[in-house]
């Protein structure tokens, strides 16, 4: 098989790069393969209200967003392949299985990623106690509630307070589950505002802030879990055990994109975000193979999802054509205080259509803080911030024609407005 | 007098709004640092609706359930009214996104409809 785009996965992201990769160019062939039943990804679980504020100015649940996307599909040269698996991908060559076809490869132009991120379960969590059943991921509760239309468990504790256990522990309350406790284990939560607003105090259910869970306790079913205050450096603190009775915990601790098809592909990985290191155009070290979505950084918004997505699929599609250029001056980006990672990492000026979208999140919690962006150490941005979050993604847009200078090198950095200007000057 | 405590849902700051209300009217509103703040507080003290987003039994389709919402926001207090309204009815597939599936749920004049499609299995 030939075609001249590979698309690995089918939910927001690979949607949103195939129809963008479509549109610039009509005559390109695109093929997308998933590995589940449908198209939509994890949209289809997430039944919950919100999506699609900045892409449709309306608030549409999951299901009805992916729908949104879908809908455009038919209309352009794109075709996609269900319940196939992609076994390995290289430069110019996909390998995937499926039951109809056996293994098969696919001779491609260029391959964008969109395999989107898991939730890092109990064995990665390291909580000491029993193994009885009743532990679950909040997305594999979700999947159960949502789309097989079963109830896991009737008295809830939750660890972690990223979104998807916020929105579990609502879901939960509303289907008749007592939903008693959600500890988080940092001082502050990585879900949205808004989320524990409508989710948790709307139904009193108590956000218990620098707790972990340190002991669950049954045979063959949850019956009970330890949970304890931490300390700054997030060890428990004596004394300040609670035993909670309950038969389920919810985990939401946290999304790891999922990389193993890059690193067999041998591409470069960031270590800060688990996904693949990329330049303005989303590609990643690997010529030809671009990346976007949650398998290259975990968003909170969908709607940012699709928006790179379609910058990564067109991306493909220009490098197909021939039209991006590699041997332009490449200026690298720097993370500058408070700054955790940011995507890209490097720009290629000459390939910019458009001004410069640089994402990126905070290693904490800045309050009345400033967000510098610095050309070769010289101030070119800077811009206030009531408040920043490692919740909540952020981001610098850079004019095109500015970039033109080319400076050798980017900084972004966050300084704090009560900080001295002295300590936080740089170059 | 009776005090109200909210937290601002308008962006991450999350401010701690003091709503002081004498019976039905707003005496102050405190605790919020910009004019979004106050308008938040006066709608959630008066009148808060939330969208319910559930998922309803199908019969005779390619899936047991499909996913719906209440097409508009209902108040506050009805949320459980229509989450046992709507966990004690069905709809037949084929169910296409937008179809009413329930006209008047609980009372509330608001009608649920589906934000998926099922096809018949």
């Amino acid at each position: 098989m030939r075609t001249d785009i590979v698309i690995v996965g089918g939910g927001p992201a690979g949607l949103a790069a195939a129809i963008a990769a479509a549109k610039e160019d009509a005559t390109l062939s695109i093929l997308i393969l998933e590995r589940d039943h449908e198209l939509g990804g994890i949209l289809n679980q997430c039944i919950h209200n919100g999506f699609g504020l900045h892409t449709f100015n309306e608030e549409l649940t999951g299901p009805e967003y992916a729908e949104r996307f879908e809908q455009q599909l038919s209309g352009l040269n794109i075709q996609y392949m269900l319940d196939t698996m992609v076994l390995d991908v290289s430069s110019g060559l996909v390998t995937a299985v499926n039951s109809a076809k056996g293994v098969f490869e696919v001779e491609c132009g260029a391959v964008v990623l969109c395999m989107g991120c898991r939730e890092r379960p109990r064995g990665a969590l390291n909580i000491p106690g029993l193994r009885p059943a009743g532990v679950f991921t909040a997305g594999t509760a979700q999947r159960l509630v949502n789309i097989e239309g079963y109830m896991p468990g009737k008295e809830v504790v939750i660890l972690g307070s990223g979104d998807i256990g916020l929105i579990m522990a609502r879901r939960m309350t509303l289907e008749g589950a007592k939903v008693k406790a959600v500890c988080e284990l940092m001082p502050y939560s990585g879900g949205l505002k808004r989320n524990i607003v409508q989710c948790l105090d709307d139904f009193d259910i108590p956000l218990l802030l620098s707790h972990t869970v340190i002991d669950i306790k049954g045979k063959e079913r949850v019956n009970s879990v330890v949970i304890a205050e931490v300390d700054a450096n997030s060890k428990p603190i004596p004394g300040t055990e609670q035993e909670i009775t309950c038969d389920t915990l919810l985990l939401s601790c946290g999304l790891i994109p999922e990389n193993e098809l890059s690193r067999a592909a041998d591409i470069k990985i960031d270590p800060a975000t688990n996904g693949p290191v990329v330049n303005e155009s989303f590609e990643t070290s690997v010529p030809g193979i671009f990346a976007c979505g949650n398998v290259l950084h975990v968003h909170d918004l969908v709607d940012y999802v699709s928006e790179e997505s379609g910058r990564a699929g067109k991306s493909a599609a220009r490098f197909v054509k021939n039209s991006l250029t590699s041997d332009s001056q490449s200026i690298s980006i720097r993370k500058g205080n408070g700054v955790r990672y940011t995507v890209p990492s490097t720009v290629r000026v000459n390939n910019l259509e458009d001004d410069l979208i640089i994402r990126f999140r905070s290693t904490g919690v800045f309050k009345d803080a400033y967000v510098d962006v610095l050309f070769d150490g010289e101030q070119k941005l800077h811009r206030r911030k009531q408040i920043i979050t490692p919740g909540e993604m952020e981001q610098v847009i850079l004019k095109r024609e500015d970039l033109a200078q080319c400076p050798a090198e980017i900084t972004v950095k966050i300084t704090e407005a009560g900080a001295d200007s002295s300590t936080c000057a740089e170059g | 007098m009776d005090t109200k405590e909210l937290t601002c849902i308008n962006c991450p700051m999350g401010c701690r709004i003091t709503v002081e209300m004498e019976g039905e009217e707003i005496i102050s509103i405190n605790g919020n640092t910009c004019k979004r703040g106050e308008t938040y507080a006066r709608t959630e003290v008066t009148a808060p609706v939330r969208t319910v987003t559930t998922t309803i039994k199908v019969i005779g389709g390619a899936a047991d359930r499909v996913s719906c919402k209440t097409k508009e926001p209902v108040p506050k207090g009805k949320i459980f009214e229509v989450m046992d309204a709507i966990n004690k009815a069905s709809c037949s597939a084929p169910v296409k996104i937008g179809d009413v599936l329930i006209e008047d749920c609980a009372g509330t004049g608001v009608a649920i409809v589906a934000t998926k499609a099922v096809l018949q299995a």
